[in-house]
């Protein structure tokens, strides 16, 4: 249909402007929204691709959890705005880096290409219908907790390890400086917010 | 392509905006004249008949205010806020049933449902849009370069991320007794009645999902007992201290619209929706509409009869008491779910 193809491009457009934007600025708390903006023109694709629990998923997770992290962070820490000058990053590069950033980029160039390439043949082969179906929530479950159950606990007990880590790591920040009394030593929020911007 | 049934869904698109911009205008009336009665006042009286018109004379009245920007405020983001908030808050009641299957007295050739969008994944959407709204909340706290604004802005943000964990598994709950997602699905699963007297309700079935759900409800919206973000006494007015006139009515229609949101969806998912009795089917929507009604009755009588909890107060209830009790009562129900197979 039509309306689909042209509500592709929209949200392809979005995804992949919001995108560049976010390397592009020099204000931290904008990459963060330009981010989000991207993970909800990805959800808008995946909704086209009859998939609304997976994009549901993306925007609870990605655009709703993990984001309202990293701008805590970035506003909590307050990030000065980058001002670095094109001159001087050039004096802090050595030719080998400057080697392995080409050697990166081409790599980079050449696993893009391959991965459209095989997009093109793996689109002709799953153009004929039985796709809208096979999605549902309940199978999704299904496959989650039979084929790829390994994967699924694997990555919870990897999950539960890294919370763990966190913990400790800021565990042991906190005991080291005695807290302030205004921060309660019970909620991490309230112990940072002593930096407001300006 | 213009057919009888997309006229309808736009008019019902075009009626659910309608309604949810007037729901709040309603409820700023209510809400004063609620807590008139409770502290022996009489609240407004002078605008139209009893005050029925002071909704309207305090639109005109932010209006024409003048729209003001602290100077070392980030711009872009300031003016930014408000309408994530506002976008959030309307987009959330798309998915929303509120009636039955309806032809319009035969005038369509095919019944269409009395809500915007009947989206498989509803509740998920509902709770998707929900997160979204709290960006609103912190970039406005953030922007506005206050300190009251920031300190606001964190409480009320920690606030519904502690929350929205309970409010989740609340739903999940009630998602694995219906076997669905369809908001439509789970209130056509309420219908009937247990021996012809006890309404078919989940609230019977989820006793402490209901009170798990209301009271993450109340948090995720940021009112009373739980109104720490406007806690005057140490915050002046929280995340939207700088903001004044339009902007500042788009964060208070926000929180009136979430309020009515919170409330439609408790309505769908424990208390049967439209289904009652003595109604015929196509006027099951005043079912609904009193449901809702007297859960927003609920929400104001409670902001002007508890006391506002202390912040850290707030954080121990939410995680050591509401979440692990959600986590039971998920337990509980797969387990009931499992063994009797419902």
């Amino acid at each position: 249909m039509a309306y689909n193809l042209i509500l592709f491009y929209a949200f392809g457009a979005v995804a992949v402007a919001a995108t560049v934007l976010v390397i592009a600025q020099s204000n931290p708390v904008y990459s963060v929204l330009l981010l989000i903006a991207s993970f909800m023109a990805l959800a808008g694709l995946y909704v086209l691709l009859d998939a609304p629990f997976v994009a549901v998923t993306q925007i609870i997770v990605y655009a709703g959890a993990i984001m309202v992290l990293f701008l805590f962070v970035v506003m909590l820490l307050n990030v000065p705005r980058e001002e670095a000058v094109a001159g001087e990053i050039e004096a802090h590069e050595s030719g080998s880096a400057r080697a392995f950033g080409t050697l990166l980029t081409i790599l980079m160039g050449v696993e893009l290409a391959w991965a459209l390439g095989s997009a093109t043949r793996l689109g002709g082969r799953f153009a004929g219908g039985q796709r809208a179906t096979a999605w549902t929530v309940r199978e999704i479950g299904r496959i989650l907790f039979t084929s790829y159950a390994f994967a699924f606990e694997a990555t919870s007990v990897l999950i539960l390890i890294a919370m763990i880590g966190a913990i400790a790591l800021a565990g042991r920040h906190l005991a080291e400086k005695k807290p302030s009394p205004i921060s309660h030593p019970q909620s991490p929020i309230t112990a940072g917010s002593d930096k407001w911007p300006g | 392509m213009i057919t009888p049934v997309l006229i309808a869904q736009l008019c019902i698109v075009g009626f659910v905006f309608f309604m949810l911009l007037n729901s709040a205008a309603v409820m700023v009336y209510v809400e004063r004249k609620v807590a008139a009665k409770i502290q022996q006042r009489m609240g407004p009286w002078l605008v139209g008949y009893r005050g029925a018109l002071q909704p309207l004379a305090d639109i005109v009245k932010l209006m024409f205010k003048e729209e003001l920007r602290p100077a070392a405020a980030d711009g872009v983001l300031f003016a930014l806020a408000p309408v994530i908030s506002a976008t959030a808050a309307f987009t959330a009641f798309s998915v929303v049933p509120f009636g039955a299957e309806t032809t319009f007295f035969g005038l369509l050739d095919r019944p269409v449902p009395l809500q915007v969008a009947d989206v498989n994944v509803a509740v998920l959407v509902v709770f998707a849009v929900t997160s979204m709204g709290v960006y609103g909340i912190v970039l406005a706290g953030w922007s506005s370069n206050s300190k009251y604004s920031l300190l606001g802005a964190l409480r009320s943000s920690a606030q519904m991320i502690s929350y929205e964990l309970s409010y989740g598994l609340a739903l999940a709950s009630v998602l694995v007794l219906a076997g669905s997602m369809s908001l439509r699905d789970i209130v056509n699963a309420q219908a009937g009645a247990w021996f012809h007297v006890i309404p078919r309700w989940y609230l019977f079935l989820q006793p402490l999902g209901f009170f798990i759900y209301m009271t993450a409800g109340v948090a995720e919206t940021n009112r009373a007992p739980f109104d720490f973000p406007e806690a005057e006494q140490e915050l002046v007015a929280g995340y939207h201290t700088e903001y004044s006139s339009m902007s500042f009515a788009m964060f208070f229609m926000a929180e009136y619209i979430n309020m009515v949101t919170v409330s439609a969806v408790a309505t769908d998912l424990f208390l049967g929706g439209w289904h009652g009795p003595f109604l015929p089917e196509y006027l099951g929507w005043i079912w609904f509409l009193l449901k809702v009604s007297f859960l927003l009755f609920f929400y104001v009588w409670m902001r002007w009869t508890l006391p506002r909890y202390r912040y850290d107060q707030l954080m121990q209830f939410g995680w050591k008491v509401l979440l692990p009790l959600s986590v039971l009562n998920l337990l509980l129900t797969a387990a009931g779910v499992l063994y009797f197979g419902v």
